[in-house]
């Protein structure tokens, strides 16, 4: 006899097919959207896990989708990093979302240092949250956060254009977001089941 | 009263040590004037092939061809002795230096730091860690802790009566009794303390002064032995310097993470913190070159000093090989450590969060790290600040965007539909920076929504000021 293994924890490594999908743990990871949250296989973010947000434009309310996850966070006191952000994050649209803006840390990164960056942090293990935009990221350097996320028990939320959906891409959950003709959100792939057909529908940023 | 005495043995050539990258190499430091070289200290390899201390340097030179030589320092010497003063201060107030040895007062540390053999093995461990070579011996006075320390290394006697009965075999050669006494006792045929202590006293004070008499009653406590309190000074400076000249910055490494180990002992001793250190590189001709490492808190933690002045080095072109290296930390504010939750979910091997900023600002810059804090004033421009202080309360109930535009832009593509407003902004007038504008929330062709401005009962020329995101 050699050693026991107990048969959940063989199924949930997923090494095995079976045919129909093995249910997998749900996430203590809300999105806050409880639309969303259906939606999704584990009812939530991946846990310690890549995330990678596709969008059309910038603005377009790839903020709103994460600002309920983070007001949650910084309000229990976790450390949230911000990486290189398009434009300046405004405390007084963050605090109205329920933000607590002393838990926000924005870094300001060139380009050749986001992802340096943003591995750092997800490594650390002190963050609960860090949000990046990278503005170059293959294969490879996603692959790199999401072992670091994974490292470091944190949500990794990794914004890039759209134009990358046609890309592989080694993230837990990508999403793509949708404004026409109003803003709705598509998962892309999902861990643990079958990506959604249908969108779900988002409240738009300025409500 | 217990005194513990941590002897040096190699106090010279464990300063040249460990200064070096490891390695097996034979080593020996000379001494002497020119004629006579001799043989100062040599380690563990150089003895194995027959160099012992006070050999003729060129019989040395007869037993083993190739061996590397450092010239003997005795201000150096004195240098890791103090260091190691200031490292000892951490665990006992009463510190004092005898020849090669340091010893501490620690009746009232045992409170603290648990009892004599945990202590030991911290301060071994410690002692481990900053690379020198030690025999620590605990006894009721620091001349006889000093005497056994030599003898039997690890030796702990902890009461009056038990000193005695430990110190009568020890013979008086080793005694570190005055040298000319010493060699009268054993021209009289008395060859252990033993044998000393049993002699009578009126006796020896007539034979040898009253010199001996002192040290014998001080090292059984008898007598009170007086003695210099360290002090510990109120900068930190080391230096260290290479017989060959360093080019890559990489290579700067090794030294650097002694430098910081120093300072974070010296630190810990004093319970301080540093924010600010310097580095000075010293070339073989011109000015040195400054590299001042800042935190945003002053901290203590070797790794962390070590984090941050690696990032900034590591960010130097050389402009010449370094020959030498100076850590200077002038401003030494109190260190107050963060604290952690009980009940933290963290991983246990998580990086401190500062530490991580510390990571960050070392490499991305000084201000790359911000906190945003909302203020009072009712521009947008204005109404958030990176400085420090205390955050505006309430949340407004007017609509805000999340992303803000630096410097307005015009809004350009087809004309946007109005979904909110206007909203007049029109105040300023205290600093020169009046502004009047009436504040729109509008939604783009592309489906964003803006956060757009125009003078005053316009609705059109719109400049961009935010988005809903």
């Amino acid at each position: 006899m050699g050693q026991l293994l107990a048969l959940d924890a063989l199924l949930d490594a997923r090494q095995v097919w079976q045919g129909r999908g093995a249910s997998l743990p749900g996430s203590t990871q809300s999105t806050g959207w409880p639309a969303l949250d259906a939606a999704l296989p584990i009812g939530g973010w991946p846990e310690h896990a890549l995330t990678e947000i596709l969008l059309p434009a910038d603005g377009i309310g790839e903020l709103q989708l994460v600002l309920p996850t983070l007001a949650r966070l910084t309000q229990a006191a976790r450390s949230v990093m911000v990486i290189a952000p398009p434009y300046l994050p405004y405390a007084p649209g963050w605090e109205a979302r329920g933000v607590v803006m002393a838990w926000v840390d924005i870094v300001q990164a060139d380009e050749r240092d986001v992802l340096w960056a943003a591995e750092q942090c997800l490594r650390s293990g002190s963050c609960a949250a860090v949000l990046a935009w990278p503005l170059q990221a293959d294969d490879r350097a996603l692959r790199r956060l999401q072992v670091a996320a994974d490292t470091g028990k944190a949500l990794a939320f990794v914004f890039r254009d759209h134009r990358h959906a046609v890309q592989a891409s080694p993230a837990a959950l990508r999403l793509e977001l949708e404004s026409e003709p109003s803003l709705r959100v598509q998962v892309r792939k999902c861990r643990g089941g079958h990506p959604p057909a249908r969108a779900v529908p988002l409240a738009a940023g300025w409500s | 009263m217990s005194w513990a005495c941590l002897l040096l043995p190699q106090l010279a050539l464990d300063g040249v040590l460990r200064r070096r990258p490891p390695s097996d190499e034979p080593l020996v430091l000379v001494s002497g004037p020119a004629q006579a070289r001799i043989v100062h200290a040599a380690n563990a390899s150089a003895r194995a092939a027959g160099l012992y201390r006070g050999q003729r340097l060129a019989a040395a030179q007869a037993l083993l061809s190739q061996f590397t030589m450092v010239e003997h320092d005795a201000e150096e010497e004195a240098r890791w002795h103090r260091l190691l003063a200031a490292w000892a201060y951490r665990y006992s107030g009463e510190v004092g230096l005898f020849a090669h040895a340091v010893v501490l007062q620690v009746s009232r540390s045992l409170n603290l730091f648990g009892p004599w053999p945990r202590f030991e093995a911290l301060l071994r461990a410690d002692l481990k860690e900053l690379g020198f070579r030690h025999r620590i011996a605990l006894a009721p006075t620091a001349q006889a802790a000093y005497v056994l320390a030599g003898v039997h290394d690890g030796m702990a006697v902890m009461t009056p009566d038990a000193l005695r009965h430990a110190l009568s075999p020890i013979p008086v050669a080793r005694a570190r009794l005055p040298a000319e006494a010493a060699q009268g006792l054993s021209a009289m045929g008395i060859r252990a303390l033993g044998q000393l202590f049993a002699l009578p006293r009126a006796g020896l004070q007539r034979r040898f002064g009253s010199g001996l008499v002192m040290q014998i009653d001080r090292l059984l406590g008898d007598e009170p032995a007086p003695m210099e309190s360290y002090r510990p000074p109120d900068t930190f400076e080391q230096r260290m310097e290479w017989t060959h000249e360093i080019e890559q910055v990489e290579a700067l490494v090794f030294p650097l993470r002694r430098l910081t180990g120093d300072l974070s002992a010296y630190l810990a001793g004093r319970d301080g913190g540093v924010q600010r250190f310097e580095l000075e590189l010293e070339h073989r001709s011109g000015p040195p070159t400054h590299v001042t490492v800042g935190m945003l808190t002053a901290g203590r933690d070797a790794a962390l000093l070590f984090d941050c002045a690696r990032g900034r080095l590591e960010r130097l072109v050389l402009p010449q090989a370094v020959v030498a290296m100076r850590l200077v930390a002038r401003d030494l504010p109190p260190f107050v450590p963060a604290g952690r939750d009980l009940f933290d979910t963290r991983p246990a091997h998580a990086v401190p969060l500062d530490q991580l900023r510390e990571r960050l600002r070392a490499r991305l810059g000084e201000a790359s790290i911000q906190h945003l804090r909302r203020t009072v004033d009712p521009r947008p421009e204005f109404a958030q600040t990176t400085t420090t202080g205390v955050a505006a309360v309430g949340v407004a109930a007017l609509p805000r965007p999340t992303w803000l535009l630096e410097t307005p832009q015009p809004l350009r593509g087809p004309a946007p539909t109005i979904l909110a407003g206007p909203e007049r902004i029109e105040t300023g007038w205290w600093d020169g920076g009046d502004m009047r504008r009436d504040y729109y929330v509008v939604r783009t062709a592309q489906g964003q929504c803006a956060w757009v401005f125009c003078a005053p009962g316009e609705q059109g020329g719109w400049m961009l000021h935010g988005w809903f995101a």
